[in-house]
């Protein structure tokens, strides 16, 4: 057998780079359609030639939180596969098939959305019915992403036929959880859109269960979110102390705690169902007790990460309680981006909590402080450190330069995306727990004086909305210069390595047959008794509703 | 595996802390009856208006001070609306959709509940302060779900 050569070749930078195209067209597109929505709702715009709000903001939430994100952790990990553990020319193939298929589902997706067949928002809210096509659409697009699941076991499993007593990468280790973690996850999904939503929108259905069909997204919608976190928390372990000049701080504890986000990140689906009738009470608080474990590894990362800035700064001779901290590189933006999504993480990460925390619940659910929440966590810790990846990333797989200009364009782009998003997502916190709806249009619900409360807020919300537009518009354009036009060159993969003398990785963190098995057993403990409930006591199902949404 | 020293203690606290506020989120969901809104009665969405109590959805008053309101959410509107009970009262709303998803928010009290076709939600909120409390649906209904709102007057 012929050793597959380490390291990104010209084939495999156009296979990363293809998914990367995809993703910053669709942060481009989906950024814009944030603006419009923010402009909306304050008030001072609406939309011509027919358009609505809903149909801007079904394209908002599924071009940015499936489209722009698969696509990205996709390309990245395709990159990370193949610099620690290498890629055939058979495997390259297929992961071009995985990009193909993603590319046509996305494209029927989004046609469907544009002309305003499917406008039901990203969680599918049957029994709003959209067309057919984009539900295929949407099967494709997971289909897709199985290939890559596979392509990427594959990889991990031919690297350890050849170093079999050698511990794998852990960048490798991480990027197999995160695809074992994404396949148990869309196998929710798949069956709902294939079993039930495709059947039923082509009429050989007359009825779909709701309660199933929502059951079976929020299966797949909470480990959707730790699918996102989880590249970012690869840069974090195993890239950033590189970046730094430190060392990784433990290989153990960082695969650990990616071990702990396979187990508990999926049986907790019921935290966004808390306040759903037909579902039993004492399964609800069954699963938000797992929602929680879930915070464990996370508590793990944040130790991590400080004990390794500091341990790096004091050896660099940086003295006194905070010196380590304040000579970290944060003229470096492939670390001061990450650095300033890491810190988002800390407000986002407590609102998570809230959010899950049972009867706290009620509280705060459906309001605008929901997607203040998530537009910490996902669109600032993980977004910002996706840009982080990229100003390195991009240019060496183009052959280009990070140059100081770039760099410090860069930093200006995370000063403006962190002021922007305290603006935006500060007021939706606010105007959530003074009771604004979220996925609402502008309305001033007859004129009562509450409703008159959140409209300062909404306001605020445009202005942050727009703040944050530029720093799309710089973000692309430091794209195409990193694409295109930066100078020829080098640039580095940074890859940490661990300390001389780290302590050896016990051997049972990489069972995968025991974590799996573990994984599984969650699974079946948190959702058998109460699904079976779901189907036994299931009501007359539900004819389809095209009208409300203009799909008729 | 040996964790660092400083890393057990952050980790012992953070999970301390974790277990009491389960504890503590539990005994008030169970004990005390605070439990989010989980109706488990069903119902035909097909036949709402056929099928008691829905068949005549209104404000009933079934105690002293004590109110059921019966309530049909519809795309895009509340059966009955415009509600109005005496300070101090205790209402049970008992509600349906007669078609898609909705979701019964009054702005400025800790009512929030799914209502989803096929099944009957149960929600109970006792009015202490005089007011005009806005109803709305929180939930995605369709191209008017921004227009589906009313109000509670507790006078």
């Amino acid at each position: 057998m012929i050793a597959t050569k380490l390291g990104i070749s010209k084939s495999d930078s156009k296979l990363t780079m293809a998914f990367i195209y995809v993703a910053f067209i669709s942060l481009f597109i989906g950024g814009l359609m944030g603006l419009l929505q923010t402009l909306v709702r304050s008030g001072s715009l609406s939309l011509p030639w027919g358009i609505t709000y809903y149909q801007v903001l079904t394209v908002h939430g599924v071009i940015l939180g499936l489209v722009l994100t698969t696509f990205f952790i996709i390309g990245f990990q395709y990159a990370l596969m193949a610099k620690t553990v290498g890629i055939s020319k058979k495997q390259r193939l297929y992961a071009w098939l995985s990009f193909i298929v993603m590319l046509i589902g996305t494209v029927m997706a989004a046609v469907m959305v544009l002309l305003g067949k499917a406008s039901v928002l990203y969680t599918f809210y049957a029994p709003l019915q959209a067309h057919p096509i984009f539900y295929f659409g949407l099967a494709l697009v997971i289909i897709g992403s199985w290939i890559a699941c596979f392509v990427n076991f594959r990889q991990l499993y031919v690297w350890k036929k050849t170093h079999k007593d050698e511990k794998s990468p852990l960048l490798a280790f991480m990027v197999v959880i995160n695809m074992v973690l994404w396949f148990i996850a869309t196998l929710g999904v798949a069956a709902a859109v294939i079993v039930q939503f495709i059947p039923w929108s082509l009429g050989y259905a007359e009825t779909i269960n709701v309660l199933v069909s929502r059951t079976l997204f929020w299966y797949f919608g909470h480990p959707l979110v730790y699918f996102w976190l989880l590249p970012a928390y690869m840069a974090w372990y195993a890239i950033i102390p590189k970046i730094i000049g430190g060392k990784i701080f433990s290989d153990s504890l960082a695969r650990l705690s990616f071990v702990l986000f396979l187990l508990f990140s999926i049986p907790v689906g019921f935290h966004h169902q808390l306040t759903e009738p037909g579902i039993d009470p004492t399964w609800k608080f069954i699963q938000v007790v797992l929602t929680f474990m879930v915070i464990i590894p996370s508590l793990m990362t944040a130790f991590s990460m400080f004990a390794m800035f500091e341990i790096t700064g004091r050896r660099k001779g940086f003295r006194g309680l905070f010196g380590w901290f304040k000579h970290l590189p944060w003229k470096d933006v492939r670390f001061f981006a990450p650095m300033v999504g890491m810190l988002a993480f800390i407000p986002a990460g407590t609102g998570g909590i809230i959010n899950a925390s049972h009867q706290l619940n009620n509280v705060i659910h459906n309001t605008m402080w929901v997607t203040g929440h998530f537009h910490l966590t996902v669109a600032t810790t993980v977004l910002l450190t996706f840009f982080g990846i990229s100003y390195w990333l991009i240019p060496h797989l183009t052959g280009r330069k990070l140059t100081k200009k770039i760099n410090n364009l860069g930093l200006i782009q995370t000063v403006i995306w962190a002021v922007g998003m305290t603006i935006m997502s500060g007021s939706m916190h606010i105007s959530g727990l003074l009771g604004a709806p979220r996925r609402s249009a502008f309305s001033e619900y007859g004129g009562t004086a509450q409703a008159s409360d959140w409209i300062g807020y909404q306001i605020a919300q445009a202005v942050g909305g727009t703040i944050l537009f530029i720093g799309i518009l710089l973000m692309v354009y430091i794209f195409l210069q990193l694409t295109f036009f930066a100078p020829k060159g080098q640039e580095e993969f940074p890859i940490a390595e661990e300390e001389v003398n780290a302590q050896p990785t016990p051997l049972f963190l990489e069972n995968w047959k025991l974590w799996i098995g573990i994984t599984i057993g969650l699974i079946l403990f948190a959702y058998t008794i109460p699904f079976i409930d779901i189907i036994l006591h299931a009501p007359t199902g539900s004819e389809p509703f095209a009208w409300p949404i203009g799909n008729s | 595996m040996k964790l660092h020293r400083a890393e057990e203690i952050w980790l012992i606290i953070g999970i301390g802390i974790i277990a009491l506020s389960m504890v503590i989120t539990g005994y008030q969901a169970f004990a005390q009856g605070m439990a989010p809104p989980s109706g488990m009665e069903t119902i035909d969405p097909q036949k709402v208006d056929q099928t008691t109590p829905f068949d005549n959805p209104g404000i009933f008053e079934i105690g002293e001070n004590e109110y059921e309101v019966v309530m049909i959410l519809q795309a895009f509107s509340f059966t009955p609306n415009e509600i109005e009970v005496p300070v101090g009262s205790t209402v049970h709303f008992t509600m349906t959709s007669r078609d898609v998803v909705h979701g019964f928010q009054v702005a400025g009290t800790n009512i929030n509940a799914m209502v989803t076709p096929g099944h009957i939600q149960k929600i109970s909120q006792t009015f202490d302060k005089p007011g005009e409390y806005l109803v709305l649906c929180n939930e995605y209904c369709g191209v008017g779900h921004q227009m589906m709102s009313t109000t509670i007057t507790v006078k």
